[in-house]
This record gives C-alpha cells, sequence and structure tokens, in this order.
C-alpha cells in the first residue's frame, strides 16, 4: 500500500486549500491533488437582490480584488441596462473604469512580486520563510522594498479616487460610473511629489521588469524548467488582437499556438466554456467543450495573456513583449516562472495605461451613463490580475437576480495548478522518507507562480499556515510539519 | 502627538466590520469633541503599503474583529513580527510595524484594539453580542483618545 502526504493550510472561514500527494511502494509519486475550497454560496446570495446592487453587494465576496469583481458585475449589468456589450460606455464612464482596473492590476501585480515572488528568487526557495518575505527584501534590498511599498499605495489611491472609496466601492454603475477625476486628483497623479507620480511608477516598473531579465540570464535552469508543461491558453484580447485587460473578444490558444477558440463574443461563454465537477475537489473544472473534460483545461493569467495576444499596445511594454515572445521563437511560453516575468511586463503596461488615461481630458467630462432598452440576462468579463473573471446575471420581472454564475480566475487555473504541484512533486518527493523544507518550499513556489486567490471575503484568513501530514501505509501518521 | 486609528475588515460580513465600525463612529465623536491630531483610515485587510501611512504618525492603533477566545475586547501593545501567511495578500498588524521599523526612519508605538465578534455570513451589521463588546470598548478607549499620551503610559508600567 502506498503512502499519502497531505499539505493544508487552515483557516477560519472559507477558501482555504491543501495539497496531498501519494507514493507508491518504491516512494515515488503516484499521484497529487491540489483541494481548494471554493465558496460557491455567493452565487446564492445574491439572488432575490435587486441587480443594481450587484456590483457593490459582490465586493463582500472578496477583500483581496474587490475591483475585479465590481467591474465584472457592472460590465454584466450595463448588458442587462441595455448600455451594450462592453463598447457602448460613455467615454468618461468607460475610461474611468479602465483606470480604475489598470490601478488594481497595477498594485495586485506589484504586491505579487515584491512581497510574495521577489523573496523566492532573491534569497532562494530553500531559504527561511522569514525572510522570504517583503521584510527580507528590506534587509538585503531596502530600496526594492520602499518602491513595492510606494507602487501599492499608488495603485490603491487610483482606486479610491476611481471607486469612490476604498471598501465597498460605489464608482462603477450599470451603465457607466458615478464621477469623473478632477483636475486636482488628475495633477496629483500625473505630478505628484516623488515617488509618488505616474514617470515615477513607469520608471520602476521597467526596472522591475529590467532585475528579472537579469535574474533570468544568471538562473535559466530554474526559471525555464520549475514546472514547465504544455497548455492551451486563454483570455481577453482587444478586437484587433492587442492585450486589453477590461475589454474584448475571448480568444483560446493550443500550446503550438493555434487558435482554438477564435475571438469569440464573451456574452457566449456557455457556448464554449463548461464546468466539470469532480468528487475530490470543491472547487470546478473549467474546459472549452469541443476538446472535452481531459484535453480542453487552459491557463489564465499574465502567462495566457502574454501567449494570446498579438500585441500590447504601450511602447515600453510592447518592446518587453517583444523580447519575451523572442525566447520562445513566437510560440506560446509554458514555462510557470515565466509569469512573473509576464506579470512584470503588464506592471509596465499598466502604468504606461494610467498614463495615457490620466493625459486624456475625457475623464474631466460629465456624461456619465448610457441608458437603454433593459433585457434579461447579461455576462460580464474582465482579465483580472490573477485572470479571467466571469459574471453571468439573469434577472427576474420584478428586477432582482434570479441566476449568477461565476467563474473565477483561481478556478480557471485549477487544472494548470494541479499539474504544477504533480511535476514539483516528483522532482522534489520521488525517493524521500520524510517531508523536506525544500519541498514544502517548492510546492508553494509551484502554486505562488499562480498567485491564486486562496481566500474569500475577511482580513482573518492571514491564518493560513502550510501544513504537511505523512501518513504511513497503514494511515498512521509519522511526520507532520507546519510553516 | 499624532495618532492614527486604523480599522479593518469586510463590513459585508457581519462582525468582521466591527474595525470598520470603530473608525466611523470615532471619528464622529472626534469631531464632536473637537479632537485634532487624530487621523482615520479603514480598509478590508492590512498589507504593505500601511507601512508608508503609519510611519507619518507617533501612535497608531489598529481596531480588529476577533474570533479569539477573548471575553468581549482586549487592547494590548504590538511586538514587530515578520511572519507571514502561504500566498496571502493580505499581512498582519505586526508585520506592517516592523516593515515600517525596516524601511522608514520613524516607526509609531504601536497598538492593538481587538473586539469579539461572532458571525461572519454575507451580511450587513454587527450583531447585537458583538455591538455590546464594541460600545464597552468605545467607551475605554474615549479617555485613551482624548490623551494618547495615557496609552503610552498605561503600557510602560
Amino acid at each position: 500500500m502506498g503512502q499519502k502526504i497531505t499539505i493544508e493550510p487552515v483557516t477560519r472561514v472559507e477558501g482555504h486549500g491543501k495539497v496531498t500527494i501519494h507514493l507508491d511502494d518504491k516512494g515515488n509519486v503516484s499521484r497529487t491533488r491540489l483541494h481548494i475550497v471554493e465558496f460557491r454560496g455567493f452565487e446564492r446570495f445574491v439572488q432575490g437582490r435587486p441587480y443594481w446592487e450587484a456590483p457593490v453587494l459582490v465586493q463582500r465576496l472578496c477583500g483581496i480584488c474587490p475591483v475585479s469583481h465590481h467591474l465584472a458585475a457592472a460590465k454584466a449589468l450595463d448588458v442587462i441596462v441595455g448600455a451594450g456589450t462592453g463598447d457602448g460606455l460613455t467615454p468618461t464612464g468607460e475610461k474611468m473604469r479602465r483606470l480604475m482596473h489598470y490601478g488594481q492590476t497595477f498594485q495586485s501585480h506589484a504586491l505579487h512580486f515584491f512581497h510574495l515572488a521577489s523573496p523566492d528568487l532573491l534569497f532562494g526557495i530553500d531559504s527561511d520563510p522569514l525572510i522570504r518575505n517583503v521584510i527580507g527584501v528590506a534587509l538585503k534590498h531596502k530600496d526594492l522594498a520602499v518602491q513595492g511599498v510606494m507602487m501599492r499605495k499608488y495603485g490603491q489611491e487610483i482606486i479610491k479616487a476611481t471607486a469612490g472609496k476604498k471598501i465597498h466601492g460605489t464608482g462603477a454603475i450599470p451603465g457607466g460610473i458615478n464621477k469623473n477625476l478632477s483636475i486636482e486628483e488628475r495633477d496629483n497623479f500625473l505630478h505628484g511629489a516623488d515617488p509618488l507620480n505616474i514617470d515615477k511608477m513607469i520608471e520602476w516598473a521597467q526596472a522591475s521588469v529590467d532585475f528579472f531579465k537579469e535574474y533570468h540570464k544568471q538562473n535559466q535552469a530554474m526559471i525555464d524548467g520549475f514546472a514547465a508543461f504544455p497548455s492551451s491558453h486563454l483570455s481577453l484580447v482587444r478586437k484587433d488582437g492587442a492585450m486589453d485587460l477590461y475589454h474584448g473578444v475571448l480568444r483560446a490558444v493550443d500550446t503550438n499556438g493555434k487558435k482554438i477558440l477564435n475571438d469569440v463574443d464573451y456574452q457566449d461563454y456557455d457556448k464554449y466554456i463548461n464546468e466539470e465537477v469532480r468528487n475530490w475537489s470543491y472547487m470546478k473544472w473549467p474546459y472549452l467543450m469541443e476538446f472535452g473534460k481531459e484535453n480542453g483545461w487552459y491557463r489564465v493569467g499574465p502567462l495566457a495573456r502574454m501567449n494570446t495576444a498579438d500585441f500590447i499596445p504601450t511602447p515600453l511594454a510592447q518592446k518587453e513583449f517583444e523580447i519575451f515572445k523572442a525566447y520562445t521563437n513566437g510560440k506560446p511560453n509554458n514555462m510557470s516562472m515565466h509569469m512573473h516575468w509576464a506579470r512584470l511586463i503588464e506592471i509596465l503596461h499598466s502604468a504606461e495605461m494610467m498614463k495615457e488615461l490620466l493625459n486624456d481630458p475625457d475623464l474631466q467630462k460629465n456624461d456619465l451613463v448610457t441608458k437603454g432598452t433593459k433585457v434579461k440576462e447579461g455576462v460580464g468579463l474582465i482579465e483580472a490580475p490573477r485572470g479571467t473573471l466571469f459574471h453571468h446575471y439573469r434577472i427576474n420581472d420584478q428586477d432582482q437576480i434570479d441566476m449568477c454564475n461565476l467563474i473565477v480566475s483561481t478556478t480557471n487555473n485549477n487544472e494548470p495548478m494541479n499539474r504544477a504541484v504533480n511535476l514539483v512533486a516528483k522532482d522534489y518527493m520521488t525517493g524521500q522518507k520524510e517531508i523536506t523544507e525544500g519541498m514544502m518550499n517548492a510546492v508553494e513556489v509551484a502554486i505562488r507562480a499562480y498567485d491564486p486567490c486562496l481566500s474569500c471575503a475577511t482580513h482573518a484568513l492571514g491564518q493560513m499556515p502550510l501544513e504537511i501530514t505523512l501518513f504511513d501505509a497503514n494511515n498512521n501518521l509519522i511526520d507532520k510539519k507546519r510553516s | 502627538m499624532k495618532l492614527l486609528i486604523y480599522g479593518y475588515g469586510n463590513p459585508g460580513r457581519q462582525d468582521d466590520g466591527l474595525g470598520n465600525l470603530f473608525v466611523d463612529e470615532a471619528q464622529k465623536w472626534a469631531e464632536t469633541e473637537s479632537l485634532k491630531n487624530i487621523s482615520f483610515d479603514s480598509n478590508y485587510q492590512l498589507n504593505i503599503e500601511d507601512a508608508a501611512t503609519i510611519a507619518e504618525h507617533d501612535i497608531v492603533v489598529f481596531v480588529d474583529a476577533s474570533i479569539e477566545e477573548i471575553d468581549d475586547f482586549i487592547f494590548t501593545e504590538l511586538e514587530p513580527n515578520a511572519k507571514v501567511e502561504f500566498s496571502m495578500h493580505s499581512v498582519s498588524p505586526a508585520f506592517v510595524v516592523h516593515l515600517c521599523k525596516d524601511i522608514y526612519p520613524h516607526t509609531p508605538l504601536a497598538y492593538l484594539l481587538h473586539l469579539k465578534g461572532y458571525e461572519w455570513e454575507f451580511k450587513e451589521g454587527i450583531t447585537e453580542k458583538a455591538l455590546d463588546n464594541f460600545n464597552k470598548a468605545f467607551e475605554y478607549m474615549k479617555p485613551l483618545l482624548k490623551s494618547p499620551e495615557l496609552i503610552i503610559k498605561d503600557f510602560s508600567e
């Protein structure tokens, strides 16, 4: 009989995960599973609520990426109020939302790189967990830590200015936005005292891409080989093929770059994508129906977006995109650790987009909302920092929501994260008789590359240690480790 | 002496909003009392950029809901702590203080007010029991907010 190892992060509310690793009698990894407890009750919770409440209600779902849910819900409701399928808003309405979204992506990616990823890179996967965070970075590279803090702060201030407030923002409403950007706010973001101005943000974003490229040169084998595996990739792209994190058509490419979902209208997403339920997992398994449950899975997020887009419509990020694409000779990049590289290019793109938007006089105009003929159903998609986020609502004659379906980014990456864990477990656990710190760290690093949002809603979810439990062939506990 | 009251939590999750409620009520009360030098902030959770915010103050009081087995509320001094959890996108108040100490020339004295909560579902509003705890804590804190030097004195004794 084989052995089973469990890695279990525990938490107080919903949204936790664990890893189980099964060994055969020879000590080889025979099967791995990443279990993430996804909270599905929210879809029932919104049923019966007036539809116009959804963009605010959905922020209760996640205190980590409330802006993504806020905007995806608002986009779905744009359809319901007859404001078109993403391109029917007033210029001010759309551009204010875009500014909110790029501000969010900028600060979210900055947090991931400076707080979660760069410590792994700077100190190594096997380093002490106590220094594998931004404090460790602060001790050795104070300038990088300060950059991370101030980039987060800048993005948060953009969100506050566009969403109205930090908590339960109300900026996006069905059909548009409820405020514009004042000249004073604009000037602060453009020309604020150092370092809180957009030119400094662009400079730091470029520096972080350069940092990664240099690191890559020195650590090519690890960055290229760690948890690399072929897959399909899915994201929104602009109709002309440009990267667009706010709106577009749905595109998927296979591992060779062939388009397997060819720029379809996401209002019809349920004609192309289905979600499988497996008896051992709380989280669903999305797949492209045409290719079936076994082969239809895909990756979403920064790496996927680099693989689906034809170009990036801002100059500095486009230059980096070309370098990124050249590394794999234009073919899709399937290296999990290159997700960090892709994320940094997106930070740069987001900073450039913010500058472009801040210089656009449409942000000071007063035509904020589009009205039209109401319909019963709408779908809103957005490229959230972690990947494609789906919101789908249907309303009844009393204007109440009677159906809601959400596919969040982490769910879209369910199969890829499982594959990454499997590869790492095979590399680190084969032939081992006990849980090693290196193996535990490597599993963390593999999952972290996807920046999953394992928690929903409450701040106190920080109580999430990583626990590994090892059982012998008779299911007796023989080892237990906790980070 | 510049004092910051920073409440955090998700007010869309019942008692998780205790910290935010404290900030709302304390802000109104501070205005009626014409208290200067107190600023207020709140968010869903703490994060690394809060190190920059607290660095601008002399004293910071974090206010948070608690699921721990405490009676009603506790008010404690914070020790800097560098520990973070796996793949998390938020940090503890002790982490914020530690980060502030490492990257800024000034670090405030930091304290944590923990208010006992009971329910955490997708609802607005604080439960009655948690509201009782809130009221007790608020009364306890009023003289300390009026004279922040008393906080320092209390914990130095």
